[in-house]
């Protein structure tokens, strides 16, 4: 027994020294978004800001109007009014008039749907993104998160307009980091507040039952305990007949 | 291994109360199985109410709307449809609307709360096709005294101007008429009850 | 006095024997779980087959769900994947419960084959019972890579891609074998198609008979044990194996406290990190497929990913299948390659411990780079371990004949 505790303290100990060797060297860093979804008034500014700035180009047709009224704790009256421009009804899932073949005609690439952006990009990468558009020397907008990236700038009244900052690595110039060159509506703080709660939406919009999934798992994880408990109570008791 | 000595009762107690909450724990679980058979989202947002503009609706016309896969019929009858209908009451199966399916409001004559627009769900209450909108009163080789009405050509049964049903005929049953209200005078809600009704 | 049979006893009795005289319940009762014997030192490592068996009805419970509402076509699954998730009445529930099931029925079924490796439970009378095991593991295996298919997302479509692809590397027939297998020149609504009926009803068919088979050889030769040794030697007059006990109730009991302990982690990771930090749902699979853009990084979900490893590690296409094919059909061969003198580690030398530590570090190890990007640093650590895993069971072969052990109880310990 002692043998196979020493054996087994050898293998977690070379695990533990390799494990240590590779990692994950492709994601650029990343600022953390330090969203909370459980805040319903942000989660509700953030559609406001969906709606008014993403909407015009990018669907979310896996979420509809109805379920934003309820879990928002809007009224449908309100949702209607507030976040429904076209001719849809309450029941109809967010889809945008703007067909493909358009987009790519009017963009070179079609907007991607949103509905699950918050999943397959996850909080950080969205908040960063949101952050790093700049403008460079040509006047083109261009991200630091998603280099070329076919989207421009569309909340660049409010944050302002950002311009790289030039440093030299080796021989070439490389963006060190961008500065503001020009004001927008909001302040920086302001323009953050803003970028969260929209980050925050698009991680709601992404999952909306993630809320009611983890409340339900608290009764489910002390149900559970409650009868490992008493399962475990029942084995003691049969097997006191053994040995 | 031995079985002397063996608190009976604490065995027992143990197996009823663990068999107990791991028989509720197995009915909680089978709850989101069985609610996942409800109607979906998309089927709620499908069976949602239909708003119909009538402004357009002449007499005589009936416009065919969808409601929760039904064919819904609205039908703008003339006052001399309407004056024939108690005409047609001793041919009928039913002519108070006392075994058919409709609101309130509805269990009248003219099985409307508008006498001018019938509103019906066009299924025979036989076996569901839909029938023929037959408003004309003249002699037909169904019915030589016909007052108008409508003709399902699947096996042959009849309704009057209100949908109600003849007798001798293998419909059972009136035509239903749907939960329905107006918003405007000319805008009609289906699927949704006047205010204040049931 | 004894009271008289109540009513009720008496009528059930009867009803029983109107039963039995017609299907042997009451005596398959008896030789499967009321009679039938196992040793009482059963340990951690012997709730694993109970649970893999939980798991998978669980996966065939929740996959009919989910079929009800999901749809194979490559045109609307993603879709309707995401209609489950949103639309459909606790359908989240369902779809996590299913993907989270998947994930552990593989960490089970990886604990409960180590298993066999500690206590020699491959070993003869059991060989068969090893190799129906390792049937049933392809067969899983088959099942949960044509599953990771049907959502079909970025990660679905390329991973078919890649894998599919791993059969042109065969000379003469790889090409045409590859377009049979899709039913198509690229992958398509075809192949989801038929994967949709292998995932749904083929395999799953499949799995109920291997298991049925694995349950009923290991019946016939009974539970090996920790310390490895044959409870059927030492009987009592009534031909009951001295350190056996009654499967029912002693190890139902022991299994349902097993059940509520799994149940546990698997509530929490469903209700609290169903995506396990992108291990059991990718993040990629959140995009709808598209042929047209390939993802940075396509790599099979982590129970593949050992495997994937020891491909990447060989830098020729064809040797690399083939050394990653013989990786898992090597397992077959373990009844006869392990040829010490005892079954149970804990009466086999240091070597033995010592081969299996680093066996089972490399599979870890193999199975985290797998996931990786392969950096030139983690091509030749791939190499390294593919060679450990393999000399694993070379040396087993040559050097276990020879193994010093030391004696072997006659009566079971603990």
């Amino acid at each position: 027994m002692k043998k196979l505790h020493l054996t087994l303290a050898f293998c977690l100990v070379t695990l533990g020294f390799t494990g240590g060797v590779s990692g994950n060297s492709e994601e650029e860093h990343l600022e953390h978004a330090g969203i909370n979804v459980r805040d319903v008034a942000a989660v509700q500014r953030g559609a406001k800001w969906f709606v008014n700035y993403c909407f015009s180009c990018h669907s979310a047709q896996y979420m509809r109007y109805n379920r934003l009224s309820e879990d928002l704790d809007l009224g449908e009256e309100a949702v209607m009014q507030n976040l429904v421009f076209s001719g849809a009804k309450i029941g109809d899932t967010m889809d945008i008039a703007m067909k493909p073949d358009q987009a790519v005609r009017w963009f070179g690439k079609a907007p991607p749907d949103l509905s699950l952006v918050g999943r397959s990009r996850g909080a950080d990468w969205l908040f960063t993104y949101l952050k790093t558009f700049y403008q460079d020397k040509s006047g083109k907008w261009n991200n630091l998160t998603l280099p070329n990236a076919a989207m421009p700038h569309v909340l660049w009244q409010l944050q302002g307009i950002q311009k790289p900052v030039y440093i030299a690595d080796g021989n070439a110039q490389v963006i060190g980091h961008l500065e503001l060159a020009v004001e927008g509506l909001q302040t920086p703080e302001e323009y953050e507040q803003t970028v969260r709660d929209l980050v925050t939406f698009l991680d709601y919009l992404g999952e909306p039952a993630k809320l009611e999934r983890k409340s339900i798992g608290i009764w489910v994880m002390l149900f559970l305990a409650v009868f490992a408990l008493l399962a475990f109570a029942l084995k003691a008791e049969f097997w006191r007949d053994i040995h | 291994m031995s079985t002397e000595g063996v608190n009976n009762g604490r065995r027992r107690f143990l197996i009823a109360t663990t068999s107990a909450v791991g028989a509720t724990g197995v009915g909680f679980a089978s709850v989101p199985f069985i609610k996942s058979w409800m109607p979906s989202a998309k089927a709620q947002a499908g069976g949602a109410p239909v708003t119909v503009n009538i402004d357009a609706l002449e007499v005589g016309q009936l416009l065919k709307v969808q409601w929760r896969g039904q064919t819904i019929g609205i039908l703008r009858r003339s006052e001399e449809s309407l004056a024939l209908l108690p005409e047609v009451d001793d041919q009928l199966r039913d002519p108070d609307s006392l075994e058919s399916e409709q609101p309130q409001f509805a269990k009248n004559e003219a099985r409307a709360s508008r006498p001018e627009f019938l509103v019906v769900n066009m299924h025979c209450t036989h076996l569901g096709c839909v029938p023929q909108l037959l408003p004309e009163v003249r002699p037909e080789p169904f019915d030589e005294n016909w007052k108008g009405g409508f003709f399902c050509p699947c096996h042959k049964s009849r309704f009057d101007m209100s949908g109600r049903v003849y007798r001798g005929v293998p419909a059972p049953k009136n035509l239903r008429i749907p939960q329905y209200s107006y918003i405007t005078d000319q805008t009609l809600l289906i699927g949704v009850a006047p205010a204040g009704e049931a | 006095m004894d009271k008289p049979a109540s009513t009720l006893t008496r009528k059930a009795g009867e009803l029983m024997n109107w039963v039995d005289e017609r299907l042997p319940v009451t005596q398959f009762y008896n030789d499967h779980l009321a009679k039938y014997y196992a040793p009482k030192n059963f340990n951690f490592w012997y709730y694993m087959g109970s649970l893999a068996l939980l798991a998978l009805v669980m996966q065939i419970v929740t996959g009919i769900f989910l079929t009800m509402n999901y749809k194979p076509s490559a045109d609307m699954a993603f879709a309707s994947v995401e209609f489950i998730m949103r639309d459909v009445d606790f359908g989240w529930l369902i779809r996590y419960m299913h993907s989270t099931g998947a994930s552990l029925l593989f960490i089970v079924v990886y604990l409960h084959m180590f298993r066999a490796l500690l206590y020699g439970s491959h070993r003869k009378p059991r060989e068969l019972l090893w190799v129906i095991g390792v049937f049933i593991y392809l067969a899983l295996m088959a099942e949960a890579f044509m599953g990771y298919v049907l959502p079909w997302g970025q990660m679905s479509y390329w991973g078919a891609q890649v894998i599919i692809n791993l059969f042109g590397a065969i000379p003469g027939i790889g090409e045409p074998l590859t377009e049979w297998i899709r039913g198509d020149y690229f992958i398509s609504d075809a192949t989801l198609n038929r994967f949709f009926a292998l995932h749904v009803i083929a395999i799953p068919l499949a799995l109920l008979v291997l298991v049925v088979l694995h349950l009923a050889a290991l019946h016939q030769t009974g539970s090996n044990n920790p310390d490895g040794i044959e409870i059927k030697k030492f009987k009592d007059d009534k031909g009951i194996p001295l350190d056996g006990i009654p499967f029912h109730p002693y190890y139902t009991v022991k299994d349902i406290f097993g059940v509520s302990m799994f149940l546990l982690i698997m509530a929490f990771i469903i209700f609290f990190w169903p995506e396990a930090g992108g291990m059991f749902l990718e993040p990629d699979n959140f995009v709808p497929a598209d042929p047209l853009v390939t993802p940075i990084h396509i790599k099979p979900v982590w129970y593949f990913t050992p495997f994937y490893a020891i491909l990447k590690a060989v830098p020729d296409k064809l040797i690399g299948v083939l050394l990653m094919g013989a990786s898992v059909l090597i397992l077959f061969f373990v009844p006869w390659i392990d040829r010490a003198p005892v079954k149970s580690i804990r009466y086999r030398g240091l070597q033995y411990k010592v081969m299996l530590g680093l066996f089972a570090v490399a599979f870890i190890r193999l199975g985290m780079l797998g996931m990786a990007e392969g950096t030139p640093n983690q091509t030749i650590e791939m190499r390294v371990w593919t060679f450990v895993y393999f000399a694993f069971f070379i040396l087993l072969f040559f050097l276990s004949p020879k193994e010093k052990t030391k004696p072997v109880p006659q009566r079971v310990t603990h």
